[in-house]
């Protein structure tokens, strides 16, 4: 799979005249590599169609699965761990939900904007009660204010279970250097995996519902809870500390008093990013019964209405925001005394109780007469494109399957499985050191142990395309943005927007452009992708000290010569971050395009949830997702090494 | 250790609460904010009626909520679900109706006679078809097309780029009724299934196929509005058969005749009252759903706008279901 990628021109260096024992020693160092790709290739010439695995749906392991969730069913109400563990779970999740969307509906509308403008007040000031009011009241306008008190429920269960268990396990790894190592590994898997693999798995314990909903969405949010209490608890500074030990204070008393106090500003920025990990699983875990905006969503997937879909959307967004500026300013240090903080408790009261006061007053549902019918004009541009740029979309379309994809594809499921594994293992350890390649050719071994050879190789084509566009694509945004302010300035909305919309949205104008197949997966992920990229680049490039440029730019250096001898190189660690984060989101929406007919592992797992007889299947291509994920992360790993939890992927 | 301890007190605790007999699965109706009619059959609950992707499923469900809430005063949440999925919420209490059923009679044999979490609730009168289909201007010029013995010959017509050299045929959401990998592969012919995603994907490719003259396999099903606009044509199958397809590996026959039925979780049976007995009594033509059906899609009603329609023109035939 890596001949395409490697064979690329090495960075030809016409300049400088190599004097002869350098020359050779470079010559040495391409040798090796070069030799590998000839010699991939040759035995790729020799062997191909040998050593394949086509795809067999009645493999062993499907049906052993498939037993397996048999037995489950036939014991859920007998076998002890489910009547004493499982079952509770499921029962005091399900209370949680329903206390928490009760109180909110409890609330009312007006109550509920009061209490939101409120704790907006007390996090922020009055902006901040001002965004948080204006925020909640836009989601009733559009006409989704019930959906949207079902998914803030949702998300609110989800969030407030994560902390109660990141937030200890944070603490415990910030303060032990052997559970972080524990952890960390644990928590690098969590945030690879594309979202779709909690669900067969969740779907078998918990079965469908607000439970089962409440619980997968916590696990993919907890990840950043614990990582940024570990670090926060962590930075406490070690004086602080012993200051405290030496006055005779008790462990529990450090930590309660000294330790959390200091920490409370950067965990809050967790609780920030736990939830907007929440939010991101909001349009999935509606394929299991979760009400909520995501059921909207869903249904105007299958309805391939774009307006109807991109309206929930922007109620995520709007959520999104209200959540995350309350929470970040929450996390700045407040000045003033006891007379700022009344004022700031006060302002909550006295908000709060005018949302309730006017709940009395006015009707319970979000009046009809306030709401704005965007979904009609949105349609009739997608119409209008549809109708009139079909010759150009059915030729991009089949300019990329045919040029690209299949090609790829041929290559990739012909060559012997060996053959394959080999050349991730050969690539990876030159990238990455040889604990990345070997972590990488077993998992690829792993899919191929799965049965689910083929299928992965069809999802590896479609990422690697995707990523090859989507790297290319921000590359070019981020050096553009990186070299102009004006530029950066005029890009940064843009990219704000696209990131803060669900994944999910991008499916449907991307479906009603280019009709449904692998294309058009890989188009979302493009958007869903490329604002991350570029900005990465963008800060990279930003990083390198002006003096440095300035130095090259005297020694006679052109603009050019400025950027790929000197910035880009530079920013070589930001660009393999850059391209390790574009490719594992990639990987992320290239699944969930298998709802749009992109088919492959992505369409097993779907499959697995509808279908009783692929469950055993979909449970696999799960795992096989995560084996994908985690080796495409570490091929791309290169020198960065290890990630700060601010790198994590966001939407 | 005193923590352990403070565990061990907090978990005794719990079990106590719960009358330490353990937790299963259906208790949570409970808890949920909506018991179906959990008291007197009289008290008009919440009713759960699972949604299922398809428009025609969508037109039964508005016209029953409409009559639920409108006429017997329940109150009725909309579970979008796909078709598997809805016979588990009728285990773990999340869906108390199933309002047009295909078959799936090995569903029906583990829920309705192993668990007795389900009952069946009769015929919905609607008439299910389920084939292969293409636009009309292909059987005109390719009168041979409709048997599927000469399907390979033209399987150059019907390639894409997604189909991988062989023919395409398209297929809807991948949760729906199907048999076509197995045909494909049993029957021989060289084609490949493909999935759309969604009803409005193979509804869309249908229109395109008439409109741009594009060659186009499909699996499709009746009752569906579409007949009324676009015409196609069934490709015969080798003749369905008692007993055919009853190794899903093995099948080589046509889609038997459907007769839709309702499902409903035994719970919503047992204390559902006046709105079990009207899912009961709910039957009606496929013209009375694909006339809901197309009101919801192409006249821009929103579901309840398109019940309500035929709610006021179809006085006699709804007031037949609700019980005195």
């Amino acid at each position: 799979m890596s001949a395409p990628v490697r064979t690329a021109p090495p960075p030809s260096s016409p300049a400088p005249p190599v004097p002869g024992p350098a020359r050779a020693r470079r010559l040495v160092r391409w040798a090796a590599p070069a030799a590998g790709v000839v010699a991939v290739v040759a035995l790729y010439a020799v062997f191909h169609g040998t050593a394949v695995l086509p795809h067999d749906d009645d493999a062993v392991l499907f049906h052993w699965l498939n037993d397996a969730r048999d037995w489950v069913d036939a014991n859920r109400n007998s076998s002890p761990i489910f009547l004493y563990v499982v079952n509770y779970i499921r029962l005091g999740v399900a209370e949680l939900y329903t206390l928490v969307q009760g109180g909110l509906v409890a609330l009312g509308w007006p109550g509920l904007i009061g209490l939101a403008a409120g704790l907006g007040w007390l996090a922020g000031g009055w902006r901040i009660a001002l965004v948080a009011a204006a925020g909640l009241a836009g989601v009733g306008v559009l006409g989704f204010w019930e959906a949207s008190v079902d998914t803030l429920a949702l998300t609110l269960s989800a969030v407030a279970l994560s902390l109660l268990i990141g937030i200890p396990l944070g603490i415990w790894a910030g303060r032990s250097a052997r559970v972080r190592r524990i952890v960390t590994p644990v928590l690098d898997v969590m945030q690879i995996m594309p979202t779709f693999s909690y669900l067969s798995p969740i779907l078998l314990v918990f079965l469908i519902g607000p439970a089962s909903a409440t619980i997968a969405t916590m696990i993919y949010a907890m990840p950043p809870a614990i990582r940024i209490t570990a670090l926060a608890v962590q930075r406490v500074p070690g004086v602080t500390v012993e200051a405290s030990e030496s006055l005779g204070a008790t462990g529990r008393q450090t930590l309660l008093k000294v330790r959390l106090p200091l920490a409370l500003n950067t965990i809050m920025l967790g609780v920030n990013q736990t939830i907007a990990a929440a939010l991101s699983m909001v349009p999935l875990v509606a394929l299991i019964a979760a009400p909520g905006l995501g059921v909207d969503l869903i249904r105007a997937l299958a309805r391939v209405n774009v307006g109807a879909a991109l309206v929930p959307g922007v109620a995520i967004v709007l959520i999104a925001i209200v959540l995350d500026r309350v929470t970040r300013s929450a996390a700045r240090r407040r000045e003033g005394g006891s007379r700022a903080r009344a004022v700031r408790w006060g302002g909550l009261a006295v908000l709060t109780a005018l949302g309730i006061t006017l709940t009395q007053a006015l009707a319970p549902e979000f009046p009809e007469r306030w709401q704005v019918q965007v979904v009609r004009p949105i349609n009739d541009v997608v119409d209008w494109i549809e109708a009139h740029w079909y010759v150009f979309t059915g030729f991009l379309n089949d300019t990329v399957a045919y040029g690209l994809l299949n090609p790829l594809q041929d290559v990739l499921t012909s060559a012997p499985w060996w053959l394959v594994t080999a050349a991730v293992l050969g690539f990876a350890w030159r990238v990455s050191g040889p604990a990345a390649g070997l972590v990488a050719a077993a998992c690829l071994a792993g899919v191929a142990a799965l049965h689910l050879w083929e299928h992965g190789m069809e999802t590896l084509t479609i990422v690697l395309v995707a990523s090859l566009i989507t790297i290319a694509v921000g590359l070019a945004l981020g050096v553009a943005a990186g070299r102009s302010r004006w530029f950066a300035a005029g890009l940064r909305p843009v990219l704000d927007a696209a990131q803060t919309m669900p994944s999910f949205s991008y499916l449907l104008p991307a479906v009603a452009l280019f009709g449904n197949g692998r294309f058009t997966a890989i188009v979302a992920s493009l958007i869903y992708a490329v604002p991350v990229v570029a900005r990465l680049v963008e800060d990279g490039l930003r990083a390198v000290p002006a003096t440095v440029i300035e130095a090259a730019r005297s020694a006679g250096s052109t603009d050019r010569q400025v950027l790929w001898k000197v910035q880009l190189p530079m920013a070589r660690n930001s660009l393999l971050l850059a391209a390790n984060q574009g490719i594992v989101m990639t990987l992320a929406m290239v699944v969930i395009g298998a709802l749009v007919g992109a088919g492959a592992l992505g369409y097993d797992v779907v499959a697995g949830i509808a279908q009783q007889e692929d469950y055993g299947k979909g449970f696999a291509a799960g795992v096989a997702l995560v084996l994908l994920g985690v080796m495409l992360d570490r091929i791309t790993q290169g020198a960065h090494g290890r990630r700060s939890p601010h790198k994590k992927r966001n939407e | 250790m005193k923590k352990l301890r403070l565990i061990a007190g907090v978990l005794a605790l719990g079990l106590a609460v719960t009358a330490c007999g353990g937790a299963k699965v259906e208790d949570d109706s409970n808890a949920a904010p909506s018991a179906a009619g959990s008291a007197a059959a009289s008290a008009a609950g919440t009713v759960k009626i699972a949604v299922n992707p398809w428009v025609g499923y969508e037109a039964d469900a508005a016209v029953l909520a409409y009559l639920m809430e409108h006429e017997l005063g329940n109150k009725v949440e909309k579970v979008t679900l796909a078709e598997e999925p809805s016979w588990q919420g009728m285990e773990s209490g999340d869906v108390d109706v199933v309002i047009e059923n295909w078959g799936h009679e090995d569903l029906k044999k583990k829920y309705i006679e192993e668990k007795k979490v389900a009952v069946e609730a009769g015929s919905t009168g609607n008439k299910g078809v389920i084939g292969w289909y293409v636009p009309e201007w292909m059987a005109q010029k390719y009168p041979d097309i409709t048997d599927y013995k000469n399907l390979n010959k033209y399987a150059d017509l019907f390639k894409t780029s997604e189909s991988g050299g062989k023919g395409q045929l398209l297929d809807g959401d991948p949760s729906y009724v199907t048999n076509d990998e197995a045909l494909v592969k049993n029957l021989k012919l060289d084609y490949k299934v493909v999935y759309a995603g969604s009803e409005a994907a193979l509804i869309k490719a249908a229109k395109q196929a008439t409109d741009q003259k594009k060659p186009l396999l499909m699996y499709f099903y009746e009752p569906q509005w579409l007949f009324n606009q676009v015409k196609l044509v069934k490709i015969n199958l080798p003749a369905w058969e008692e007993g055919c397809d009853s190794d899903p590996k093995k099948v080589a026959c046509d889609y038997p005749p459907y007769d839709l039925d309702k499902i409903v979780s035994k719970k919503f049976a047992d204390t559902g009252g006046k709105a079990y007995d009207l899912v009961k009594n709910f039957q009606w033509t496929n013209d009375d759903q694909n006339a809901v059906a197309d009101d919801m899609t192409n006249n821009g009603m929103s579901a309840e706008d398109a019940a309500k329609k035929w709610v006021e023109a179809n006085t006699a035939k709804w007031q037949a279901w609700i019980a005195k």
